[in-house]
């Protein structure tokens, strides 16, 4: 999932300028379960920026919306019809939700989350960082841990120096990724995998190739089937 | 400390070119076209990996420039440096009299022989800007630490008047100016009513005043090379009547010399640019000629 957390208070404001009709919304995928932008949090955020109107007496009107993903078109269509009497959207989805709804909205859309990475949460309130998305996985390799997003220097072919009881040297609270993967791999009984030398990687399927776009053409809709699709809708 | 910077701020017409580091362990190349190019130009640009290509560093290539009496511009990309390795090696630059850098952003290595890299583009050629004219003006790095001495630099940028979009492009010249640009050159003039259009809004806005413009010229050697550049180049137009020269010349090479000439002497008439930057890729050897032809030297 996508791991988010909500920006601070004092930013938000900043960026609401000198808006004063607001739509919070929310996202009840990822961003709710990293709660950062659920239901739940939209209410909070609600509440804290109406306070603080009040007491400055800026007039603030505070609306809230909340769908089940900002992801996709037809609930990002939904939010902006809702904010058709606002000024902005404030949106507590991810950077992927911001720019749906950004899309179809006629007003501006703000983003009220820094968008982190792709992880879980590890226990309640601790979110992990997992996969670095490069696009060609080769976890089968690692020990079924991603080195491209868990290890500092996005090492491939094992420890740098800086690995010292299982911590990595940038932060002691950063478990080393390939002391994980050793101590994986040990348990799976597949420790000669770390002989093998992996070549220098090939980037092009990650970012650094350029945005990303995968095609399953077999899914792709011919003209004639969208316009039966819009029909039934 | 800067020969090019002393010519632009005299007011004279400044002119420039280019070499391209080969791909080898030797400058001898380097050298030879560095001596042919002595006496007819203020500086060179010494390319930095360009389209993505291995080839000996732009540091190298600068140095044996040195070395042969030609003042080098260092052309530095942000694809392949993070701002770590940026300072330092400006840092060193600066240190064997390299003073010239150009900052770049660099052709994306998809278009090289590395495709398979991970380009780095940790701050981009506008805050690669910022942060040497810190380093130059302050004598601190990014983030403020001290510097014992600070690098004596002469700054470059880019500017591209064909790419889109065209309301942009002098917003964006005026930001490279503020983040630090003293010279700028820009891409290949073939479009001379474009660029003038673009030279108008410039000097509209008084940036001619703030920086000094060399205009970019290329001479066209063939007509699959016109056609290439017009249909494989990013940001590279060029007029169907140029196109058309070039396919009906008798001699490619003297056509492509002379819309080089013509191009050069319009761009002398437009207000606000202060030189020429003449890329002759791989044929580096015409550029005396073109300089002559043009009258460009006292």
């Amino acid at each position: 999932m996508i791991i988010a957390e909500r920006k601070p208070i004092s930013e938000i404001i900043s960026i609401i300028g000198n808006n004063k009709k607001i739509l919070i919304a929310g996202c009840r995928s990822c961003a709710s379960v990293c709660m950062a932008g659920g239901d739940r949090e939209v209410a909070t955020l609600s509440e804290a920026l109406g306070l603080y109107s009040d007491l400055n007496s800026l007039g603030w009107e505070i609306s809230e919306i909340s769908k089940e993903r900002q992801c996709e078109k037809e609930w990002a269509r939904e939010i902006a019809e809702e904010a058709s009497s606002a000024d902005v959207i404030l949106s507590l989805g991810c950077g992927v939700g911001v720019q749906f709804i950004q899309e179809v909205s006629g007003i501006p859309v703000f983003p009220g989350l820094n968008t982190s990475n792709m992880g879980g949460p590890e226990e309640q309130g601790i979110y992990l960082e997992k996969c670095g998305g490069c696009g060609d996985c080769t976890l089968h390799l690692t020990g079924g841990i991603c080195p491209i997003a868990r290890c500092s220097k996005s090492m491939l072919n094992g420890p740098c120096g800086g690995s010292q009881n299982g911590k990595c040297e940038i932060n002691p609270d950063t478990q080393c990724a390939w002391d994980a993967i050793y101590q994986n791999l040990k348990r799976l009984n597949c420790l000669e995998m770390l002989s093998e030398i992996i070549p220098p990687k090939n980037w092009i399927p990650s970012r650094s190739g350029g945005p990303r776009k995968i095609i399953r053409k077999e899914m792709v809709l011919s003209e004639d089937e969208k316009k039966i699709k819009e029909g039934l809708e | 400390m800067s020969h090019l910077k002393d010519v632009l701020e005299s007011g004279k017409f400044a002119v420039t070119a280019e070499i391209s580091p080969p791909k080898s362990a030797s400058c001898e190349t380097i050298r030879k076209k560095a001596a042919m190019l002595k006496d007819c130009v203020d500086a060179v640009n010494l390319t930095d990996n360009q389209t993505a290509i291995v080839r000996i560093s732009s540091f190298a290539s600068s140095l044996a420039c040195l070395q042969e009496g030609v003042e080098p511009i260092l052309q530095m990309t942000c694809r392949d440096r993070n701002r770590i390795a940026m300072q330092s090696d400006v840092l060193g630059a600066s240190a064997f009299g390299i003073h010239n850098v150009m900052c770049l952003s660099g052709d994306h290595q998809s278009f090289g022989n590395q495709k398979e890299a991970k380009n780095v583009y940790d701050v981009d050629s506008i805050q690669q800007l910022m942060i040497f004219n810190k380093m130059r003006l302050e004598g601190q790095v990014w983030g403020g630490d001290e510097l014992k001495e600070k690098p004596e630099l002469f700054l470059g940028a880019a500017a591209n008047p064909f790419a889109d979009p065209f309301e942009f492009r002098v917003q964006r010249l005026a930001k490279k100016i503020a983040a630090g640009a003293d010279f700028i050159q820009t891409q290949a003039v073939f479009d001379i009513e474009r660029f003038r259009e673009f030279m108008s809004s410039v000097c509209d806005r008084g940036l001619d005043k703030k920086v000094h413009i060399l205009a970019g010229v290329m001479p066209l050697k063939s007509y699959n090379m016109a056609e290439h550049m017009k249909n494989n180049v990013s940001g590279i137009t060029l007029p169907d009547g140029m196109i058309s020269r070039m396919k009906s010349a008798a001699d490619p090479k003297e056509e492509g010399l002379a819309i080089c000439n013509e191009t050069i002497e319009e761009i002398k008439k437009i207000k606000g640019v202060h030189g020429v930057h003449i890329m002759a890729i791989s044929w580096e050897s015409v550029v005396p000629r073109i300089i002559e032809d043009a009258d460009l030297r006292d």
